[in-house]
């Protein structure tokens, strides 16, 4: 009789939320712990954002004729290496990388260090204009350069530098999210004080910025740096316009190549696509911890 | 870090190359002369040097994103040829009578404007569905999160040549596993709204996770006690999503719409590879050719860059447009949730 009578009421709780978790003993803790079900959907979304890349590979290590079989391949050809060897030969990947990695290098590590300053002095520094300043930087972050190709394509053609590497560098160093993004970190990691206290030292706002500024900015200059690299690596239309007459190209300009003509090897087209990601993939494999940090940390404040 | 440097060195930007380190004061009268001095050093370096910070950005993005923005309006209004970019004859608005009068144009603009529907409103719910899983204790969350990011880092060329071949007609992997729930072999390529759905697809791929890190981290900062109080009130936690999880990543989602709009109205790597040999076409019936793609037609394969730059120039007010709807939305929103 006691069992009966005391089990029903004590649980309020219905037994298809009970199953996943238990909602007030998670509270406690903070967030609540995931069920199978998240589990089993963020496991299939994994699986979605990896495939085409693991598929790329498997491909890649086939040939051109069992990519034109039912069922495709689901598993590693004997052919990658010589596949990598063909692509890399054929859209001249060697030089291709060489070039990408000169423009995102230098675009990356211009656009830090421009961005570390201006950012400064957005977060730190009182001047006059500041704000509509400022105002003026998130409105840049709106106007997609692409709108601006035609008049670039002029300058470039007036000043002959089409297939030059310098004309995909300069157009890139406009990074207004670089200012944002350094001006909301050092809002919030350099203290007014150490400032202050340099100041008193006698320190100019030019060695604020390389004895202060730098040291502590340096986490967020890594991200930044990182993501730009990434961005600029990827870059397609602007190269794409610029650097095709004479081959000169960036890595996505070889690679975007592979897919023309009409008897394509597929295979190859694939080899040359991974080529081109891989060494992303490796920057993502180190560091993706950093990466994921300093998305989330640019979005909260964004 | 901060020892006394009497001869603080003046600021790279305006006094040019800073000086080495002098010996510091041994004449007591040249000392006071040299207090004067750095205190007008100081004064000009506090005054100036944020400008001196600010200015390189602003440099930049005058020459190169400022000024051709405008020049593209002022190229638009003349008859420029691809040949001879810097020959240019005012036609007035012909260029834009022009395209306006085009059927590939509109057509274009509507391909944009539903290949952006397809690709955006799918991404952003299914980004808030995974943020909100992420938000959950996780074993291995970092992996997750890495590993949702991985699409970003792939870049469009290389994501759009894995999907052509995923999305083949003939062998393509969809296809093949379509055919198991009983469909017949669909033409990516070549049927209107599929190969729509593919390009966006592409899309979708490349940046659902991104969008999902940053409602992740939106999420994070909504204080524990609001959900603890709704949770007092009785509510679900449906209820506490609907009522304290989206009300407060209202500007998150106002922020990704925006971005995920201008990226839509500017799609043009993945289009043009998607059916690489038809190229800037959009497909053998234009019927995934976008503004980006008629843009590059017009400009570099018909090599009229007048018109391309009408294109571009009419692109920038339609983004101008959707920034003001945009931004009267978002008032409206705040008006009616401060009312609340």
């Amino acid at each position: 009789m006691t069992t009966t009578l005391t089990k029903p009421p004590a649980d309020p709780v219905p037994e298809k939320s009970k199953r996943t978790r238990g909602p007030k003993s998670a509270r406690a803790g903070g967030q609540m712990h995931a069920g199978p079900v998240a589990y089993v959907i963020l496991v299939l979304f994994t699986l979605g954002s990896l495939f085409p890349l693991v598929w790329s590979a498997i491909a890649a290590s086939r040939d051109n004729q069992r990519l034109a079989e039912t069922p495709p391949p689901f598993w590693f050809g004997s052919n990658l290496i010589k596949n990598l060897d063909l692509a890399w030969n054929d859209a001249n990947l060697g030089e291709a990388f060489l070039n990408t990695t000169i423009v995102a290098g230098v675009s990356a590590g211009t656009i830090v260090f421009l961005s570390t300053i201006a950012g400064f002095a957005f977060a730190k520094l009182k001047f006059k204009g500041r704000g509509a300043a400022m105002l003026v930087v998130v409105g840049t972050m709106m106007v997609p350069p692409q709108l601006s190709v035609i008049p670039l394509y002029m300058m470039v053609a007036e000043l002959d530098w089409a297939d030059q590497l310098q004309a995909v560098i300069l157009p890139s160093l406009v990074s207004a999210f670089g200012v944002f993004f350094m001006r909301q970190y050092l809002l919030q990691a350099l203290p007014n004080e150490i400032i202050e206290a340099a100041r008193v030292d006698g320190a100019s706002s030019w060695r604020v910025v390389w004895h202060v500024v730098f040291p502590t900015a340096r986490p967020a200059m890594a991200v930044l740096g990182m993501l730009m690299f990434v961005q600029t690596w990827n870059d397609f239309l602007w190269p794409f316009l610029v650097l095709t007459q004479h081959g000169n190209p960036t890595v996505q300009v070889a690679v975007a190549g592979l897919g023309r003509g009409y008897t394509p090897d597929q295979s190859l087209i694939m080899a040359g696509a991974l080529l081109g990601t891989l060494p992303l993939l490796l920057v993502f494999a180190i560091f993706g911890k950093q990466i994921v940090g300093g998305i989330m940390q640019g979005a909260v404040k964004g | 870090m901060s020892t006394r440097h009497d001869t603080a060195a003046p600021p790279v930007k305006e006094g040019g190359a800073a000086p080495g380190h002098r010996p510091s004061g041994t004449v007591s009268d040249e000392a006071a002369k040299k207090r004067a001095r750095l205190s007008r050093r100081w004064q000009r370096d506090m005054r100036w040097s944020p400008y001196a910070f600010v200015s390189p950005f602003f440099l930049l993005f005058a020459a190169f994103g400022l000024f051709p923005l405008i020049y593209t309006g002022w190229a638009s209004l003349h008859q420029v040829e691809l040949t001879a970019p810097t020959d240019m004859s005012w036609v007035g608005l012909r260029n834009y009578t022009r395209i306006f009068d085009d059927d590939f144009f509109w057509n274009a603009a509507r391909n944009t404007l539903t290949i952006g529907v397809i690709s955006t409103v799918p991404q952003l719910l299914m980004a808030m569905g995974l943020a909100h899983l992420l938000n959950y204790k996780l074993r291995g969350s970092m992996f997750y999160r890495v590993a949702m990011l991985a699409p970003y880092a792939t870049s469009i060329a290389a994501a759009s040549l894995v999907f052509v071949l995923l999305f083949g007609r003939d062998y393509g992997m969809i296809n093949w596993a379509l055919g198991f729930v009983g469909i017949d072999n669909i033409d990516w390529q070549n049927d209107h709204w599929a190969s729509q759905f593919a390009v966006s697809t592409i899309v979708i791929w490349r940046w659902t996770g991104y969008n999902a890190l940053i409602y992740l981290a939106a999420m994070q900062a909504i204080p524990q006690d609001l959900y603890e109080s709704a949770a007092l009130d009785g509510a679900n936690r449906w209820q506490q999503f609907l009522h304290v999880t989206l009300p407060s990543l209202r500007p998150t989602i106002l922020f990704t719409v925006v971005v995920s709009t201008i990226g839509a109205s500017q799609l043009f790597g993945e289009p043009l590879l998607f059916d690489a040999n038809k190229g800037a076409s959009g497909g053998s019936q234009h019927q995934f050719q976008t503004l980006g793609l008629y843009l590059y037609e017009q400009g570099w394969v018909n090599q009229h860059l007048g018109r391309a730059s009408a294109i571009a120039w009419t692109m920038f007010l339609i983004l101008i447009v959707i920034g003001l709807v945009n931004y009267v939305i978002s008032r409206r929103l705040r008006a009616s949730s401060s009312s609340d």
